[in-house]
């Protein structure tokens, strides 16, 4: 008998039984449930309080306010204070503004190898950065989850994908998972994805979290990556007791996997997506040349964190932001904000003519400061360009590395990173 | 349960930016819901009728988990959702907020044709074209989902019979 995958053994754990195979559904016991202002008390604290139910356990729930964060109108500010009021009244933990849903938990160490966790967004698959086995539901799904503690998962297929080689300069892991759209498609939802080989070993917890995050775009159940002495230095680093045995989960030798990608990660180009989907992605060498870019948008879970402030940042050093283009910079949490302007990341970017905006979800979701008229193209390190979603549908948008967005900025068009890395 | 109403036929990928916009999700379910696929077709808010049937290809509801994507569709009457394929987390909101949605990657339709739907026996017939279709089966636990009316009618079951014990 073949061994068992990496999510296979989560899920078996959870759902209490010896062993799982792709296609059974089980019922599993929820580690962590997440969710923010958008998708949480403002919907489940009307449907707990017409069944009349309580949470089921208050210390695995995280609530995280970054869709309406700060308040740009009443709707916004009203949603806010609901969400303040019902995670007091419930003793949840409450993360206010500080950070989006996803980073936060990665940054407090709240998701850990061998967990099973549900979060009610789609980019949830960014737990499993950590080795964590983490899906995206609807909100409906999170009031079940909170009444009950449990959810059903119909195992899925494993999808390995081995990153061969080491990724060169300029190139990130938004760059894999841009290429992966392209290549696979936008429709696996048949599958969890399994991330491997030396270039993810050599990856930031930051950059699996864009791996994972981005198992979404992919279509599929979720994303992880087996944890590893990285993992559990972010794990001490963020001072959040974790098990012993935290670093023995991952797929048996002989883990049989239902399918397998290569990626060669050496070889790998810069990627952009042209709109309207990430799956139109293709090297930045065959992007049009004349696209001339409006906004330039470093920001959301994928494509703001610190590292990707630092990529930014290696393009943007002692240059400008061109005549005509805005760049607009909203980084993913206040921590990291705060160590960007420690070491001086924040002061190249700003000196560059960049455009700090607040903490949070922001124009990604076209929801805060940043939206786009129609007929203006933006490009942006963010996960997802469907027509429409940073604000006009007329509104063309490009996605790419923080490192690619930072260049085009330069340039006010679409432009290769690596000749200003040389 | 028999579902039968005019179809609306859209392609592949149909995401949820283009089910319910960003710019308008802090907004009432009304005004949201007027902005319905006003990407992907700007007349179908308007001209949708209560019992239509939405048809599209592969991936249908790809994107964010916010069930405002099935809501704007409850509200604007759509009675079903026949697709080649679903993004996941869509098919589960669907189903839990009781909008039938069914994947038939056979189906042949044109836009208009009446279509008769039965989703627990996962058939459909095109009335107009006099064709039948076997749709994938809904799995287990979502079927009691189905047959409960939805993922809360099902949790209120739940509970009670705690209670009860």
């Amino acid at each position: 008998m073949a061994g068992a995958t990496l999510a296979e053994k989560i899920l078996a754990r959870a759902s209490g039984q010896p062993r799982v195979r792709p296609g059974q559904i089980v019922t599993c016991a929820v580690d962590l449930l997440m969710m923010h202002d958008s998708g949480g008390p403002r919907r489940v604290a009307q449907r707990l309080a017409q069944l009349g139910a309580r949470v089921w356990d208050p210390e695995k729930v995280v609530v995280v306010s970054d869709h309406f964060v700060p308040a740009t109108d009443l709707d916004g500010a009203e949603i806010l204070a609901l969400t303040r009021r019902w995670a007091r009244e419930q003793g949840v933990r409450h993360y206010d503004g500080v950070g989006i849903c996803h980073v936060v938990l990665q940054e407090h160490g709240h998701v850990q190898p061998g967990m099973f966790c549900v979060g009610g967004d789609s980019h949830s698959p960014s737990g499993g950065a950590a080795g964590a086995y983490m899906v995206g539901v609807g909100a409906t799904e999170v009031t079940g989850v909170l009444v009950t503690g449990e959810i059903w998962i119909k195992v899925p297929q494993t999808l390995r994908i081995d990153c061969a080689g080491r990724l060169g300069a300029g190139v990130s892991a938004k760059d894999v998972m841009l290429h992966l759209c392209a290549r696979l498609g936008m429709n696996n939802d048949a599958f969890v994805v399994e991330y491997a080989g030396e270039a993810v070993a050599a990856l930031s917890m930051s950059e699996r979290l864009v791996l994972c995050n981005m198992a979404a775009e992919l279509g599929a159940e979720t994303g992880l990556v087996a944890p590893d002495a990285t993992t559990l230095a972010a794990l001490s680093e963020a001072g959040r007791p974790f098990a012993g045995d935290a670093g023995a989960w991952r797929s048996d030798d002989d883990a049989r996997f239902d399918a397998r990608v290569v990626v060669d990660a050496a070889a790998l180009p810069p990627q952009v997506a042209a709109p309207h989907s990430p799956a139109h992605s293709d090297s930045v060498e065959c992007a049009p040349r004349g696209v001339r870019i409006d906004q330039a948008y470093i920001g959301a879970c994928t494509g703001a964190k610190l590292s990707d402030l630092r990529m930014a940042a290696a393009v943007l050093a002692g240059r400008k932001v061109a005549a005509g283009t805005r760049l607009l910079i909203a980084p993913a949490s206040t921590a990291m904000t705060a160590q960007a302007a420690a070491e001086g990341t924040l002061a190249t970017l700003t000196e560059a003519g960049a455009i700090l905006l607040p903490t949070g979800c922001g124009a990604c979701a076209g929801m805060g400061a940043g939206m786009l008229a129609a007929g203006e193209t933006c490009i942006a390190s963010t996960a997802r360009n469907f027509k429409g979603r940073m604000g006009s549908a007329e509104a063309q948008v490009w996605l790419g590395s923080p490192y690619t967005v930072a260049a085009s900025a330069v340039k006010g068009r679409i432009a290769d990173p690596r000749e200003f890395l040389a | 349960m028999i579902l039968r109403g005019r179809c609306h036929v859209f392609g592949d990928q149909v995401d949820t930016d283009a089910l319910a916009p960003g710019p308008y999700m802090r907004k009432p379910l009304p005004e949201l819901a007027s902005h319905c696929l006003e990407a992907v077709d700007p007349r179908f808010a308007r001209e949708v009728q209560r019992g239509d049937i939405v048809v599209a290809g592969r991936g249908f509801g790809i994107g964010s988990s916010r069930e405002q994507a099935v809501q704007a569709l409850l509200h604007l009457g759509v009675a079903a959702v026949v697709a080649t394929s679903f993004a996941r987390i869509f098919y589960r909101n669907a189903l839990n907020l009781g909008l039938p949605a069914l994947a038939c990657p056979a189906l042949v339709v044109r836009a208009g044709d009446e279509l008769e739907v039965r989703p627990q026996q996962g058939e459909i017939e095109n009335l107009s074209q006099g064709t039948r279709f076997a749709c994938e089966p809904i799995p287990a636990p979502l079927l009691a989902v189905v047959a409960a009316g939805g993922l809360m009618p099902w949790l209120e079951a739940r509970l009670a019979a705690r209670r009860g014990a």
